[in-house]
């Protein structure tokens, strides 16, 4: 799974689009992940803020929140 | 249930022609749009060239013009700048939040109903074939059922993807792009100024496009695998490296994805369409998207209105828009997604020789794909280009 910091997500959906599982949806709370995500990493290639990061599990991450 | 004959996800100027054109024809007509503002926030340089408002068929509208543009400026990797003086004006920069409100409108004024922040979630099937889709719209989920279902829903294209359609783009097809609206910069306030090299914008271009004197939208794309940065990073470096950029203010932060290629010969399903972005329609050299969604939606809706008057809404019978689409500008695309090829793989040193034999002339001509032999006879002087100028011819 991947999450985003919704301080440097611009909302353009372009992440959304290049996700080969169609795992991403753009919500009015910024990307949600669902359980298709196989963990690729295309979305983060393509964001143009850097807005995107894998989620590993048990690991703290420095995003403040999950969308 | 409701039922529409036409249903159309996404109020861009895809979604706002298809849906003002059926409506015209007479068809009952649903445009739903999931942003809370058609148009907003914009994802867009808000370029719109003189040609592709022909194309399109619309008078201009002081509304939403803010600059127009008399000239163009091409600077390459070393800073050799190349500039054209246009006769008139050839291109304007709009408001596209203006504009694509204004679109709307318009649909509505032909007969369309339209709601904003209506989220399309899901596509319905029976007998596998497309027959409606689901609503979200304050917190209520209804079903609506359409003859045709035209998915307009831009870059995120995940209506055609459900419908079975895979518009997934690749990263070597899609520009990533951000921008600023700057205010108080130093510019030239008559022409859009594009600027080339790997340093600068690796397989894309930053671009500073007017909209006032002293107002501008700067902006960049990117592709990877070129790119080494984020497109934001990209672009600091290039408003830092500008004293005449540096020196103003961010008014607006957007970005997004641009289709430049994976042009689909099929954009079709049983009783379903895709059109604009989400089916990758793009001037791939430029990334202009405004005039072919425009005009993909008007080709879509009269295949459709055609379609429903025949009684027969099936993948087959639709397929005529695929078919005229690629008569009226796909193939022409498809030229410009070879010279895109052809460009990307071009070092910096490359590009600054060929600045030193092209005119400002032969670059309109490139991006109009008349130009192609003149460029490809230019490589053929440098052996490491003969293999690309084959590919131009
Ligand atoms: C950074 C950047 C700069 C650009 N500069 C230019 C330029 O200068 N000139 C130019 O001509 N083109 C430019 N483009 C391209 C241009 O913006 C697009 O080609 C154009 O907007 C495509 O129109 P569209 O109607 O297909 O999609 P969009 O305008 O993206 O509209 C799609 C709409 O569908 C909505 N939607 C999505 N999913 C759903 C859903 N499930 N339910 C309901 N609604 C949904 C979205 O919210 C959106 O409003 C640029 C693009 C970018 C990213
Ligand atoms: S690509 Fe990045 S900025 Fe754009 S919506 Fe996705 S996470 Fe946000
Ligand atoms: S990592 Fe891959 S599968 Fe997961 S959301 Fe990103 S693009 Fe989709």
């Amino acid at each position: 799974m991947i999450r985003t910091d919704s301080r440097k997500c611009l909302r353009c959906s372009g992440c959304v689009g290049v996700c080969p599982r169609s795992a991403l949806t753009l919500t009015e709370h910024g990307i949600v992940c669902d359980s298709r995500c196989n963990n690729c990493k295309i979305c983060i290639n393509f964001c143009p803020v850097g807005a995107i990061d894998l989620e590993i599990e048990g690991v703290r991450r420095h995003l403040p929140t999950k969308v | 249930m409701e039922s529409y004959d036409i249903v159309v996800i996404g109020a861009g100027p895809a979604g706002s022609s298809a849906a003002m054109a059926t409506a015209k024809a007479g068809l009952k007509v649903l445009m739903v749009e999931k942003r809370a503002e058609i148009g907003s926030p914009k994802r867009c340089g808000e370029g719109l060239s003189k040609s592709a408002l022909g194309r399109m068929g619309l008078e201009l509208e002081e509304s939403w013009v803010r600059r127009t543009i008399l000239g163009a400026s091409t600077y390459a990797p070393n800073g050799k700048k190349i500039t054209v003086n246009y006769k008139g004006p050839e291109g304007w920069v709009i408001e596209r939040k203006v504009f694509d409100k204004w679109l709307a409108k318009k649909a509505v004024e032909a007969g369309a109903r339209v709601i904003a922040k209506t989220d399309a979630v899901s596509v319905i099937k029976k007998d596998g074939k497309v027959s409606g889709v689901t609503l979200e719209s304050n917190g209520k989920r209804w079903d609506v059922q359409a003859k045709v279902l035209i998915a307009a829903d831009g870059v995120e294209s995940k209506i055609a993807r459900e419908a079975g359609i895979d518009t997934t783009l690749r990263l070597v097809d899609v520009a990533s792009g951000v921008q600023f609206e700057m205010a108080g910069v130093d510019i030239d306030p008559d022409r859009i100024e594009l600027y080339f090299g790997n340093e600068i914008a690796p397989a894309g271009y930053a671009w500073i496009f007017p909209k006032g004197k002293n107002q501008a939208n700067v902006g960049i794309g990117v592709r990877k695998p070129w790119a080494k940065k984020t497109a934001y990073e990209y672009l600091m470096d290039f408003v830092e490296s500008r004293p005449g950029l540096k020196k103003g203010s961010i008014v607006e932060i957007n970005g997004g994805g641009v289709p430049v290629g994976a042009l689909m010969k099929n954009m079709v399903a049983d009783n379903f369409m895709v059109v604009g972005d989400a089916a990758h329609q793009v001037n791939p050299i430029h990334g202009g998207g405004i005039g072919e969604s425009f005009v993909a939606g008007r080709i879509a809706a009269q295949v459709a209105v055609q379609a429903i008057r025949k009684g027969d809404c099936s993948k087959k019978s639709l397929s005529e828009y695929n078919k005229i689409w690629w008569k009226e500008r796909g193939e022409k695309l498809q030229k410009l997604v070879r010279l895109r090829e052809v460009t990307e793989s071009l070092k910096d040193e490359e590009l600054n020789w060929l600045a030193e034999y092209l005119q400002g002339e032969d670059l309109i001509e490139l991006v109009r794909s008349s130009g192609f032999k003149k460029l490809a006879f230019l490589f053929m002087k440098k052996p490491r280009l003969m293999k690309l100028a084959r590919k131009l011819l």
